[in-house]
Formats: C-alpha cells, sequence, structure tokens
C-alpha cells in the first residue's frame, strides 16, 4: 500500500510535527520505503496465534507502600524546563 | 582489566586516557563531552583510599566512557539530539552507580544515533563517529563512539544500549566484544528510555572476563526500574539456583544430566564435564563472503574441540526485521512523546502559541531519523493500521520467541554473524533507510525475544575491517555464555 500526501499530513499532525512541504515529501518517500517492507508480513500465517506485548517474565511486582524518597529534587527537575517562574513551568496562553 | 593500586595511581590512568580521548576526537568524533574536572577529582579520591589501605573497589580508578543516553549528575545528557541538548542530568542511573561505587571513573560521553535511532552514528546532532580501523567507514551503532572508545584504547570498557543491535553491530565493526544481556538483567532506571520491551544496557570491553566482571557488578534488581530481574547473575546455572525467582522458560542444556554448570571446575581437556556440548547455527540466514569464511572456520574450531554443531531451521527469523520495525518505532511514538519543548531542554524560541512550542521545538529538535520512527510508530498504531500492523508484528514476536525456545531444545548456545557485512562507508546508506534497517536483520530477533547476546572478534578483512560473530543463549544464561566465551571463542 501507499500512503498519500494527506495521509503524511495526518501522522505528522499526530506525530506533533510542524513540516516543511519539502520535508514532509522527502518523509512520505521514506515512509512509503518503510512501510513497503515491514507489509512483508502479510505473508506469515499468525492465525490463533497469542500476541506477544513484552518478554519480561513477571507481572506484578510488588513493594511496600512507603514514600522513597528520589534523590532528584523539585529545583532539578524544574530546572529542566526552557521557562520557568516561581517554581512552575511556564507555556504560551493555552486558551 | 587493569585496575589503579600503589604502583599505578587512578590519577594518572585517567590522564592518560583522558590524553587519548583529545588525540583522537578530531579524527573519529568518538566523545560528545569530556568529564575532566570530576573525573580528575574522583581519581585522586581514589588514590587516596588506597594510600590508606581502604578497599578502593573491584573498578578502583578504571577509566570508562558513558554512552550518551544514560543520565549521570556529572555533566549534561544529550542522548545526541538537540531536544536535550543541554540537559542537566537530575538524578544518576543505576547502573552508572553501581559502576562508580565500585571505584569506576567516567571520563567522558560518547556519541550516538539521536535517541539510539541508527546502525551508524551517522544520526548524531553532532555528526558522526568513525570507524576505527578505516576513518572513512561507520562505526556501526547507535553506540558508536563506546565501541570506538574501546577499540582505540581509549578506555577499557564503556557503557552502551541495545535495542536492536546497538551494542554488538558497533562491537563488531571495531573488533571488541559487545554484550546484550537478558532482558531486564541491568536496570534501566537512569538511562533515556526508546523501546521499553527491547532496551537493554550492556558493554563494550576487550574480553568476556572483563564483561564478566561487569555484570557481576551491575546485574540485578531495582526497586526503581520494576522490569529488573530477581537477582540470578553469577548464580549456579543450574535448575532451581539460577532459576530461582518467577517462573518462565528454562534454559535447556545438554550435559550428562541434562543441565549444566557453570561453576563446575574444567576438566583436563578445559571442559566442563557438563558443560555446553552443542552450538547451532542457522541455517535461513544469506551468508556470503568474510562473514561467511569466518563463521565457517569458527565452526571448524568449535567442532576441533569437541562441540557438535546443529543445524537450525528457523524460518521465521527472515520475519524479524519487519516485526521489530513495527514494534519498536510504536514504542517510541510513545516513548519520545514527552519531548514537547516544555519539560525538557530545548524550545523552538520563535514558537508563540502552544500548538507552535510542540509543533517547532519537535521538528527542529529531532533528527530526520527520529522523525521516521514516530511516525511509523504511529502509523502502525492508528485505528485502521492497527490490526494489520502493530497485532500482527506482536503476533509474529510469539512465533520468533517459539522458535527459539525450540532451538534451544536442540543446542545450548547458537552462533550467528551479527551483520550481513563489515564497515559500511560513511553516507553509503543514509539516503536509503530501509537499507540501513537491513543492517540489523541478524541482531534484531534476539532482542524480541529478550536473549542474551555476546558479539566477540573473529579478525579482519584483508583490508583490515574487523570481522564479529555473536555467541546467543537462553534466557538468564549471561553467566554460562560468558564464560563459555572467555574459554572456548578467544
Amino acid at each position: 500500500m501507499e500512503i498519500t500526501r494527506e495521509e503524511i499530513d495526518h501522522l505528522a499532525q499526530l506525530s506533533n510535527f510542524s513540516l516543511e512541504d519539502a520535508e514532509a515529501n522527502a518523509l512520505g518517500k521514506d515512509l512509503n520505503q518503510i512501510i513497503s517492507y515491514i507489509s512483508q508480513l502479510d505473508e506469515l500465517d499468525t492465525e490463533g496465534v497469542e500476541p506477544t506485548y513484552q518478554v519480561f517474565e513477571m507481572e506484578n511486582v510488588w513493594r511496600d507502600d512507603e514514600i522513597k524518597t528520589q534523590e532528584a529534587d523539585r529545583e532539578a527537575l524544574l530546572a529542566l524546563a526552557p521557562e520557568q517562574q516561581e517554581h512552575q513551568i511556564k507555556v504560551p496562553k493555552v486558551l | 582489566m587493569q585496575i589503579a593500586s600503589k604502583e599505578l595511581s587512578a590519577v594518572e590512568m585517567v590522564k592518560t586516557a583522558l590524553e587519548k580521548a583529545k588525540a583522537a576526537q578530531e579524527k573519529y568524533s568518538v566523545f560528545i563531552s569530556l568529564n575532566k574536572e570530576a573525573a580528575l577529582k574522583r581519581a585522586a579520591e581514589i588514590d587516596g583510599k588506597i594510600k590508606n589501605g581502604e578497599n578502593p573497589g573491584r573498578l578502583a580508578g578504571v577509566p570508562y566512557a558513558l554512552k550518551d543516553n544514560f543520565l549521570s549528575k556529572d555533566g549534561n545528557t544529550t542522548a545526541a539530539s538537540k531536544i536535550l541538548e543541554p540537559m542537566k542530568s537530575p538524578i544518576t542511573a543505576t547502573s552508572v552507580k553501581k559502576l562508580e561505587d565500585e571505584g569506576a571513573i567516567m571520563i567522558g560521553r560518547t556519541n550516538l544515533d539521536a535517541f539510539a535511532h541508527g546502525s551508524s552514528t551517522e544520526n548524531s546532532y553532532f555528526g558522526p563517529t568513525k570507524n576505527s580501523k578505516d576513518a572513512a567507514r561507520v562505526a556501526g551503532g547507535s553506540s558508536g563512539g563506546s565501541a570506538v572508545a574501546v577499540a582505540l584504547d581509549i578506555v577499557q570498557f564503556a557503557t552502551g544500549t541495545d535495542t536492536g543491535g546497538s551494542i554488538r553491530q558497533p562491537a563488531s565493526f571495531n573488533g571488541v566484544y559487545g554484550f546484550k544481556p537478558t532482558y531486564g538483567t541491568i536496570s534501566r532506571y537512569g538511562v533515556v528510555a526508546m523501546a521499553s520491551s527491547t532496551d537493554c544496557v550492556g558493554f563494550f570491553a576487550n574480553s568476556a572476563e572483563d564483561i564478566d566482571l561487569l555484570m557481576s557488578i551491575t546485574a540485578g534488581q531495582d526497586p526503581y526500574d520494576m522490569t529488573t530481574l530477581p537477582d540470578y547473575y553469577g548464580a549456579d546455572f543450574t535448575r532451581g539456583d539460577a532459576l530461582r525467582g518467577p517462573a518462565g522458560p528454562e534454559p535447556q542444556a545438554s550435559g550428562s544430566d541434562g543441565r549444566y554448570n557453570a561453576t563446575a571446575p574444567w576438566d583436563a581437556e578445559g571442559r566442563r564435564p557438563t558443560g555446553p556440548r552443542k552450538i547451532g547455527v542457522i541455517k535461513d540466514f544469506d551468508i556470503k563472503g568474510d562473514i561467511k569464511d569466518a563463521l565457517d572456520k569458527k565452526i571448524k574450531d568449535l567442532k576441533s574441540k569437541g562441540y557438535e554443531i546443529v543445524e537450525l531451521e528457523m524460518p521465521t527469523l527472515k520475519y524479524a526485521l519487519a516485526v521489530y520495525y513495527i514494534v519498536v518505532p510504536a514504542e517510541i511514538s510513545s516513548n519520545l512523546s514527552r519531548y514537547d519543548g516544555i519539560r525538557y531542554a530545548y524550545r523552538n524560541s520563535s514558537a508563540k502559541s502552544l500548538d507552535e512550542v510542540y509543533g517547532k521545538s519537535r521538528s527542529d529538535g529531532f533528527m530526520p531519523e527520529n522523525k521516521r520512527r514516530i511516525m511509523i510508530g504511529n502509523f502502525v498504531l492508528s485505528s485502521g493500521f492497527y490490526d494489520a500492523y502493530y497485532l500482527k508484528a506482536q503476533k509474529a514476536r510469539t512465533l520468533i520467541i517459539k522458535e527459539y525456545e525450540e532451538a534451544f531444545k536442540k543446542c545450548d548456545f547458537i552462533l550467528s554473524p551479527v551483520t550481513p557485512n563489515p564497515a559500511f562507508k560513511l553516507g553509503e546508506k543514509t539516503d536509503d533507510p530501509v537499507s540501513m534497517y537491513l543492517e540489523d536483520v541478524m541482531s534484531v530477533p534476539i532482542n524480541l525475544a529478550g536473549l542474551p547476546s555476546l558479539a566477540f572478534p573473529v579478525g579482519e578483512t584483508k583490508d583490515g575491517l574487523s570481522l564479529g560473530l555473536q555467541l546467543i543463549g537462553p534466557r538468564r544464561s549471561d553467566k554460562a555464555l560468558l564464560d563459555f566465551a572467555g574459554k572456548e571463542l578467544k
């Protein structure tokens, strides 16, 4: 299958990218190649096979319900953000 | 591993490593940043401990290189991307902490494909790392800088991450050992996430013995990473000991009692009485040229040592690459959604509205390969395509795992190439993402099944390019595998 330019734009939107025309076209070409490659899975018979989402052998790893302080402090975590003010992360107006 | 002592000071070791790193930088672009001041300070502390007769640790004063997708309070983590440049790490990764508790000293952070997306280290925001044997060729990737740092003898070991071959392929391209442990063996706390169902922390070093030491230090359960296995590394590889803890697929082996024991003494011929006996070779890979010659030579060598070679038919493995390039981008699209221009490091300064902050910062901050993978991930997960791609791939993944389980009933370890060819030229595959992906065809199946695999050097081509093979074991056979490699694969 071939994905169209409209679909590329939709994927860019889902991915939160604002792409220039040239880049969107180039990515579209690459994506079509990749999709064509991965589509070969069609030939494999997976009728009745259970999916595997993870290969970790355990589930429900419990620990005691007590607060464990992390080494990262609030200031260090806030400092990761490009803009802060009064111990808050600053963003452009939302509404 | 050469450690600091009264005769060999940690400060001298660190100084030498830093000088070598600086000297190699222009030609090879190994490092993104050096950690000079902190490293020298740590080295002086280690020397002080030695002088005072205190225990300086099993890695006392050993300089090492850190792949720059590990967090450490020493300096900034970039993941070789613009969007994380610069990010002052607020925490130190558990694996890093364990290494440093034993006296190891990080001298610098190595280059990688941005967010570990790639097989050549050409997708780095800081430009490509060059191959240690031929600077016109790629280092391999994504942990290219770490592989080259060990190959050029700048450091004795380096950390890496392996999601689909990112340790083993660059190790092979540079003639060093590279180990990807069983999924869940080493904590990933403090490592930049790529694809959570296959990401593994591992190492580059000059021998299987050195990697064994690093594993014995870093393996184990971490309360900060719920996907770490209960400690098993180093325990006897017998039913009920190594496999204590949760139920799971059990390693199969063919010793006299049907089990082998990694700590049993070697016999007069240098083999374990109940040690591994059967080595599997996969028939289904199309192998040619130098890699085929190297594999044939190793098979012959193992036969002469008394091992039985078992031919394996594994027809589903050829689909592993397609499965990988569905499952992994899907997980990437989710893991990388957190880089929004708001919480970490970079924000595009021209962005006005909230949507522009997201859109422009992400378009600007990611490399093209990051964008391809995020978009493919969103494609295979989007409604209308989920069943045909994502769900189908996860079913195929089950078949691949079963194929390995069947294989390990017939043999103890599997011997395989890591890549179809030795290191390719810089720029050769950058315009063709699928040809780059095809580099991973023999390395990704292991990650999908969560198996351990050691890449080890097997000489060079006539042009002096490194050749490597990999030895793959059942889950949690890590110790036995490294032990076997140290004894029989040199």
